[in-house]
C-alpha cells in the first residue's frame, strides 16, 4: 500500500500543488487540506507522512510563518505529538520550515521556539540556486543523497539564527540536514549562503531525523528541466530523491 | 484604551538603504537612521492580555523584544523622532492579518492598527522634514502622527461619527443649457464632453425626469475612455502628409480596433483562438484538456503616484482578469515590463510634485515583488528601459497567462442568477464621487477619496483558491473582476444582455458612511463578481467559509433589460441597458507627416571594444538580474528557462519558457517585443519590430509562429494631439501589415492614452510606445532552445539580413547620434526566416540560438559567450549584407529577423539545406578559450576576454544588487 502523506494549506501557502505532485511523483497517495478544514477533525493520524508547504501564510505579516505556527500549536498540538511520537514523517519547506521552528518541533519536539529564520542581511527576497552540503545523511529524508547538491531558494526570511549554546547542540547532535557550501562544499558567504545563515544551515532535522526543515525548495527539482543549466549539465532531480526516500521509509 | 507596542529588535542596526537614500538628498556628515515596527491596539482588555498579544504573535522571541506602553503616546517624541501611519482608508493589510491572529487567540480588540517609528541622529529638524517624506513614506497614503492632535485619543476608529443618512440626489441636466452641461461633467469628474452630455440629456428628456447623481456616474463610467476606448473606437479623421505639407493619404477610420488589429485576427481565422477580444483576457488552445489565456495591463498613473501601491494594484487587477475569463482561469505566471527615467537625475533638478526615478523603480519592483510573490504567480519575464520622457509618467505593463479547462472558456448567464460579490470589502478607494463638488471636500474626504490602495495580495489568493474549488464544483456560470469602475461596470457588463438588480445596502462595507453612489463605483481591490444559481448557495458558502472569503449575494438577473439599483428599497438608478452599452462615437482628427529618408554612409568605426562594452553597460541592455532574482520565479515548478539564470554566474534566455501542468509535456514561450525608441522616427515601424522582436524571442527558444498569439498594448501620448494620434494610427497600421504577413493574430490588448505631464508649462508627452506580448503553444519542453554556447568546435551562423538601420539604435542613442534609418523588417523573407529557422529546431539541427536586438550581432555574441563560459571567433565578412554596410553597420546595426545559431559541425549539411533559401552566413565557430574574437578581415575589431565583457554588463546595476 502506498504512504499516505497530508499537505496543509491555508490563506497564502503557495508551493502547495507542486509539493503534492512531488510526493504523487515519488509514489505517495496524496491529501492536499485546507487547515480550516482540518481543526474540526481528527485525521493526521491516517497519515504517515505531513507536509508544510512554502508560500506566505497570512502574508508572513507578523514575521514569516508566526500566525501559522500558533495555530499549529492552538489546533494540532495533540495530534502532532501523536503523530511523531509514532513514527511519522514530517517535512517543513520554506515558509513551512519557518512554521516548525517558530511553533518549537524544531530542532526538538517541545513546542518552545529556540532557533529562527530571520531577515536576509540582504534585506530581500531572494530566488536562486545554491550548492548544499548533505549533512545528516542517517535522516530518512536525506538517505543516499550526493554529498553536495544542488536546489532553488526563494525568501525573504531564511538566515538560520540562534543562541550560542543552541548552535553548539545542534551542531554537535547531528541536527544539521544542509548547509550553503560552495561548488567544492567548502563553506561561503553571500550570495551562494543566500542569507547569511550562522553556520551557513540550510535545514536541520529533530534528533530522530524524521523531522526536517528546510529553506530550500526540493520539490522545485522533481524535473530535469527545472534545473538552469539541464541543457548543458545532467543533473539528477535530487528533490525527487528526498521525497522518493520518505515513501521508501514505509515500504 | 489604546495600546502601543513597540518592537525592538535585540541588536539595533542602523537602515542602510535609508542611509543612502539621505546621502543622494545630500546631506553631509554622519547620519544614523534607526526603526522599529509598532502596534496599536484598541481593547478593553486586560494588560496581561495584550502582553499575551504582543509575545504570542508580535515578536520574534530569538530576535526581538517588546515595549507595551498606554496610549499612541506615553510621552511627547523627541524632536529627532517620528511616527508614521497610513492614512484613513488606506489598507493596512498587517493590521487586518493581526486581527486575525488575535480572533485565533479567542480574544476581542476593537482595532489594530500598525505603525513605523523612526528615529535619527545627525539630522537637524529642517533636514528631517525634507528627508521624511522623500524617502521614508508617502503622503498619498501615509502621515506622521502628530502628538499634540493623538495624545489625548482613545480611540483608533478613524470612521467615528460619519454615519451616512441616505438622500437622493438629483442632478437638473434636463433644463440645463450647454455650459451648464459641461459644468456638471466637470465639477463631477465626469470627463463626459458636451456632445455626451448631451446624449444623456436627451435619454432623461424622454424619460421625462432627471438623473439620479449615481446614473451620470454610471455612464460616466461605462463610457470612459478606460472602459470603452473612445479613441480607438471612435472616429478617426486620419491624414498623411508628404515632408512638403501635400496630403499623400486620407482616409477616415470608423474604429480603429476593428479596422486594423481586430480586422487582422478575423482574416487569420485560426481555429486555435478560442475567445479574442471578448473576455477579460484572450482565450487559446492549449492541450486536449485545457485552454491557455493571457492579458496585459497597464498600470502607469497610479504608479506615478505611489510607486508600489500602483504597481502592486497593477499585478493584482491583471491577475482578476484570468480569474475572471471564461468561468475562471488559474493565473500560472506573470510579466512585467517596465519605462522608467534614468535615476542618475540630482533631487535639485527634479521637478515639483515628482518621484524620484529611484524612488519609483525601487517601489514598482517592490510592488510587483510583494504582490506576485505572495500569490504564488511566478514572475518569469520582463523587460526594463529607460528614457528621460518618463521622469513624470513611467510605464507599468503587468501580464498574466492562466490555464483553465476547455469546457470552462465561455460564460453563460440566464435570468434569475443570483449576483454574488466576492472577497474584500467596499471602501471609498478609487472613488472620484460626482456628488462631491471640489468646493464642498473636507480634509477628510479629499484623503479617503484619492486614496491610492496597496493591494492585498493574501486577500486576492484566499479569492482565487475559493473560486477555483467553486468552479471545478460547477457552482456558477459566469464570472468577471472588479477593475475600473468597481462592480458598476462589472455587475452591468456580465449582466448587460439580460438586466440586473443590486441592492447596494449589501454591500460589505470597510467602514462607515459610504454613499449609494461610492458602493457602486468604488474601485476598492480583491473583489470578483460572479452570477450562480440559488441551489447551489449552500455549497458555496461552505467552500467560501473554509477559505474565509467573504461572499455576499447583492442582487439578481432580472431579463428587464434594465440595470435597476436599490438602496434600501430606494430606487436610485434605473437606465436601460440599450441606452448604457450604446456608445456615442466621437470623432478626431489625425495626421502623420512623413519623414524623407536619406541614403546614409557606412558609419566611422571608433573603439570597438570599448564601444561593445560601454553598449553592455548601456541601462536597457545590463543585466538586470537584481530585478528578476527577487521575483519568485520558479513557484509553481514550471519553470523550463528563466530569462536570467545561473548558479554563480549569469545566463539570459531568448524568452521564459514555462508548464503550466506539471502533468503535461507541453509548455508556453512567452517572448515581448518594446522598442519606444524608434517611435522617434516612425511609430509604424516602431510597432512592425515590437512585433518582430516578439517573434524573436519565440522562435529562437523554439517556439513556432503557427502557435503563436500576440497581445498589444499601447501606451500613448494625448488624441486630441492630432500628430500623437496619426503616430497611433500608424502604429495600428503596421499591426496589421504584420499580423496578416506573419499569421500571427491577436487575441487581447489594452490602450493607455494620455501618458502625459506637465513641467514648468512645459507638456512632456512620452514616446509611443507599444508593448507586444506573444504567447506561444510548445509541444514538449524538451524542444527548448536557450542562447548559451554549448560546445566548443560548433559552427556560428548569422541569419537574416544586416542592413545600414541605426537610426534610434542603442550604438547611435548612446553617442547621442540623432540620425539615421529606422530598421525596416523585409517581408520577402522574414517570414521564411523564422519559419525556416523552426524547422532546423523541431529536427534538432541547433545547439544554441539568440536573436539580435538592442546592441546588434555584437551584444549578442557576448550574450551567448557570458552564458555559457565559452569563447567564439566572427569574420564579419561571412555577415550577409544589403546596402553600404561597414564594421559599425556588421557589429551593431539592429536589423530586425536575425538570429545567431550554434550548430554542430557534424550537422552542417542538414542544418543548411534546412535554412533553404533564407539569407545566411557561417560567420564563425565555439572556441573554448573565454575570450570574443570578431574580426574585419585580418584585423581584431573586437578582442576582449568574456570576463571583461561580464564585468561590464554587471557594472550598471551593481549598487542595485548588493546595497539597496
Amino acid at each position: 500500500m502506498k504512504p499516505r502523506a497530508l499537505i496543509f494549506r491555508t490563506a497564502g501557502i503557495n508551493c502547495d500543488k507542486e509539493s503534492v505532485h512531488a510526493f504523487e511523483m515519488a509514489g505517495a497517495d496524496v491529501d492536499l487540506f485546507h487547515i480550516n478544514y482540518l481543526k474540526e477533525k481528527e485525521i493526521i493520524s491516517n497519515y504517515q507522512i505531513l507536509c508544510i508547504p512554502g508560500g506566505f501564510s497570512y502574508g508572513d505579516d507578523l514575521g514569516a510563518g508566526k500566525i501559522l505556527s500558533l495555530e499549529f500549536s492552538l489546533w494540532f498540538k495533540d495530534q502532532l505529538h501523536k503523530f511523531i511520537d509514532k513514527g511519522g514523517l514530517v517535512i517543513g519547506i520554506c515558509n513551512g520550515f519557518q512554521v516548525m521552528v517558530k511553533m518549537g518541533i524544531l530542532p526538538d519536539v517541545d513546542f518552545s521556539q529556540k532557533v529562527t529564520l530571520t531577515e536576509n542581511d540582504s534585506a530581500r527576497f531572494e530566488t536562486r540556486w545554491v550548492y548544499l552540503k548533505v549533512e545528516n545523511t542517517s535522516s530518512a529524508w536525506l538517505k543516499g543523497l550526493a554529498n553536495i547538491i544542488a536546489l532553488p531558494i526563494a525568501h525573504g526570511e531564511g538566515k538560520f539564527y540562534t543562541d550560542k549554546e543552541n548552535l553548539v547542540r545542534i551542531e554537535s547532535n547531528n541536527r544539521v540536514a544542509f548547509r550553503y557550501v560552495d561548488r567544492c562544499g567548502s563553506p561561503v558567504g553571500y550570495p551562494l549562503n543566500p542569507n547569511g545563515s550562522l553556520g551557513g544551515i540550510a535545514g536541520i532535522t529533530d534528533a530522530s531525523g524524521r523531522i526536517l526543515g528546510l529553506m530550500p525548495h526540493p520539490e522545485r527539482f522533481v524535473f530535469k528541466h527545472q534545473h538552469p543549466f539541464w541543457m548543458s549539465e545532467d543533473h539528477v532531480p535530487f528533490g525527487l530523491q528526498m521525497f522518493k526516500n520518505a515513501v521508501k521509509y514505509f515500504e | 484604551m489604546i495600546y502601543r507596542i513597540d518592537i525592538l529588535p535585540k541588536t539595533e542596526v542602523a537602515t542602510a538603504k535609508i542611509f543612502s537614500q539621505v546621502k543622494d538628498l545630500g546631506i553631509a556628515g554622519d547620519v544614523f537612521v534607526s526603526s522599529r515596527k509598532v502596534y496599536l491596539i484598541e481593547a478593553d482588555i486586560p494588560e496581561s492580555d495584550i502582553n499575551l498579544i504582543a509575545k504570542d504573535l508580535l515578536i520574534d522571541p530569538v530576535v526581538e523584544s517588546y515595549q507595551l506602553t498606554k496610549g499612541i503616546f506615553s510621552e511627547p517624541p523627541d524632536q529627532n523622532q517620528i511616527l508614521i501611519t497610513y492614512n484613513p482608508g488606506v489598507c493596512d493589510n498587517i493590521a487586518l492579518s493581526l486581527s486575525k491572529a488575535i480572533k485565533d487567540l479567542s480574544l476581542t480588540v476593537k482595532a489594530a492598527r500598525t505603525a513605523k517609528f523612526y528615529q535619527f541622529q545627525g539630522l537637524t529638524l529642517e533636514d528631517i522634514d525634507y528627508v521624511a517624506p522623500k524617502t521614508l513614506f508617502n503622503p498619498l497614503i501615509e502621515h506622521i502622527l502628530d502628538y499634540e492632535k493623538v495624545k489625548d485619543l482613545d480611540t483608533l476608529d478613524e470612521f467615528a461619527g460619519m454615519d451616512y443618512e441616505f438622500k437622493l440626489i438629483t442632478l437638473d441636466i434636463i433644463n440645463a443649457p450647454d455650459d451648464k452641461l459641461l459644468e456638471i461633467s466637470e465639477s463631477g469628474c465626469l470627463s463626459l464632453s458636451l456632445d455626451e452630455m448631451k446624449i444623456i440629456q436627451d435619454y432623461f428628456k424622454k424619460l421625462n425626469r432627471n438623473p439620479t447623481d449615481c446614473e451620470l456616474e454610471t455612464v460616466a463610467t461605462l463610457w470612459s475612455e478606460h472602459c470603452a476606448h473612445k479613441t480607438f473606437r471612435g472616429i478617426i479623421n486620419y491624414q498623411e502628409k508628404d515632408s512638403c505639407g501635400k496630403i499623400i493619404k486620407e482616409e477616415k477610420i470608423d474604429n480603429l480596433l476593428k479596422a486594423t488589429i481586430m480586422k487582422a485576427t478575423r482574416e487569420i481565422n485560426s481555429s486555435d483562438c478560442v475567445s479574442v477580444f471578448d473576455d477579460n483576457s484572450g482565450v487559446v488552445k492549449f492541450d486536449d484538456k485545457n485552454n491557455i489565456c493571457f492579458k496585459v495591463e497597464t498600470h502607469n498613473h497610479p504608479s506615478s503616484l505611489e510607486p508600489y501601491g500602483g504597481a502592486s494594484t497593477g499585478i493584482g487587477g491583471v491577475i482578476r482578469d484570468i480569474l475572471g475569463t471564461g468561468c475562471a482561469a488559474r493565473p500560472f505566471a506573470s510579466i512585467d515590463v517596465f519605462c522608467f527615467s534614468p535615476w542618475d537625475i540630482p533631487y535639485h533638478d527634479l521637478p515639483h510634485g515628482l518621484l524620484h526615478p529611484k524612488r519609483v523603480i525601487d517601489g514598482v519592483v517592490r510592488g510587483v515583488r510583494d504582490y506576485g510573490n505572495r500569490m504564488g504567480i511566478p514572475t518569469v519575464a520582463g523587460s526594463v528601459l529607460f528614457d528621460e520622457r518618463f521622469l513624470g509618467n513611467p510605464l507599468v505593463y503587468c501580464g498574466t497567462l492562466g490555464i483553465l479547462p476547455k469546457e470552462k472558456s465561455f460564460k453563460k448567464v440566464e435570468s434569475g442568477d443570483l449576483v454574488i460579490l466576492c472577497g474584500a470589502k467596499t471602501g471609498r478607494d478609487g472613488v472620484h464621487g460626482a456628488t462631491f463638488s471640489s468646493k464642498e471636500l473636507d480634509e477628510q474626504t479629499v484623503a479617503l477619496t484619492s486614496a491610492v490602495q496597496i493591494g492585498n495580495a493574501i486577500e486576492e489568493k484566499k479569492v482565487t483558491e475559493a473560486i477555483l474549488r467553486a468552479r471545478d464544483k460547477n457552482l456558477f456560470d459566469a464570472i468577471t473582476d472588479c477593475g475600473a469602475g468597481g462592480i458598476s461596470s462589472a455587475i452591468t457588463e456580465l449582466g448587460g444582455e439580460h438586466g440586473v438588480k443590486v441592492d447596494l445596502d449589501k454591500v460589505p462595507l470597510k467602514y462607515r458612511g459610504l454613499t449609494y453612489t461610492e458602493i457602486w463605483i468604488s474601485e476598492s481591490q480583491e473583489r470578483m463578481v460572479f452570477f450562480a444559481k440559488e441551489k447551489d448557495m449552500a455549497e458555496l458558502e461552505a467552500i467560501f467559509k473554509e477559505e474565509d472569503v467573504e461572499l455576499t449575494v447583492v442582487g439578481e438577473v432580472t431579463g428587464d433589460h434594465k440595470l435597476t439599483l436599490l438602496y434600501n428599497e430606494n430606487k436610485v438608478c434605473e437606465l436601460d441597458m440599450d441606452f448604457i452599452f450604446i456608445l456615442p462615437k466621437l470623432a478626431k482628427d489625425a495626421v502623420w507627416v512623413k519623414q524623407e529618408e536619406s541614403l546614409p554612409e557606412p558609419e566611422e568605426r571608433g573603439d570597438c571594444n570599448q564601444d561593445l562594452k560601454d553598449l553592455l553597460k548601456s541601462p536597457n541592455i545590463a543585466c538586470k538580474d537584481w530585478i528578476l532574482r527577487q521575483y519568485d520565479h520558479e513557484v509553481g515548478g514550471g519553470s523550463v528557462t528563466k530569462s536570467i539564470y545561473g548558479v554563480e554566474s549569469l545566463s539570459v534566455a531568448n524568452a521564459a519558457v514555462v508548464r503550466p501542468d506539471l502533468n503535461s509535456e507541453k509548455c508556453v514561450t512567452i517572448g515581448l517585443g518594446i522598442n519606444p525608441f524608434y517611435s522617434d522616427i516612425d511609430p509604424y515601424w516602431m510597432a512592425a519590430l515590437a512585433i518582430d522582436e516578439a517573434m524573436r524571442n519565440v522562435v529562437s527558444s523554439g517556439g513556432k509562429l503557427n502557435k503563436t498569439y500576440i497581445l498589444d498594448n499601447f501606451s500613448w501620448g494625448s488624441p486630441l494631439d492630432q500628430k500623437i494620434l496619426g503616430g497611433l494610427v500608424r502604429a495600428s497600421y503596421a499591426c496589421y501589415d504584420f499580423s496578416t504577413y506573419l499569421k500571427v493574430p491577436f487575441i487581447s490588448g489594452k490602450d493607455s492614452l494620455y501618458n502625459e505631464y506637465t513641467v514648468k508649462d512645459k507638456r512632456i508627452s512620452i514616446p509611443g510606445t507599444l508593448l507586444i506580448s506573444a504567447v506561444s503553444i510548445m509541444e514538449s519542453w524538451r524542444k527548448t532552445i536557450t542562447p548559451a554556447f554549448k560546445k566548443e568546435g560548433s559552427l556560428l551562423y548569422l541569419i537574416g539580413v544586416t542592413k545600414n538601420e541605426l537610426g534610434a539604435s542603442e550604438y547611435f542613442r548612446g553617442k547621442n547620434i540623432t540620425t539615421g534609418n529606422v530598421p525596416k523588417i523585409e517581408k520577402d523573407s522574414a517570414l521564411t526566416i523564422f519559419n525556416n529557422l523552426s524547422q532546423a529546431i523541431e529536427k534538432g539541427l541547433v545547439l544554441a540560438c539568440h536573436d539580435l536586438s538592442e546592441g546588434g550581432l555584437a551584444v549578442t555574441a557576448s550574450e551567448m559567450a557570458m552564458s555559457s563560459g565559452l569563447g567564439a571567433t566572427i569574420f564579419l565578412s561571412e555577415v550577409p549584407v544589403k546596402g553600404a554596410v561597414g564594421v559599425v553597420e556588421r557589429l551593431f546595426s539592429e536589423s530586425p529577423t536575425r538570429f545567431l545559431v550554434e550548430v554542430d559541425q557534424s550537422k552542417k549539411n542538414d542544418f543548411q539545406r534546412a535554412l533553404g533559401d533564407i539569407p545566411f552566413g557561417l560567420v564563425g565557430c565555439v572556441s573554448s578559450v573565454e575570450q570574443l574574437i570578431i574580426l574585419d578581415g585580418e584585423e581584431k575589431v573586437i578582442d576582449t576576454s568574456i570576463n571583461s565583457l561580464r564585468d561590464a554588463w554587471t557594472a550598471r546595476f551593481k549598487k542595485f544588487r548588493f546595497d539597496q
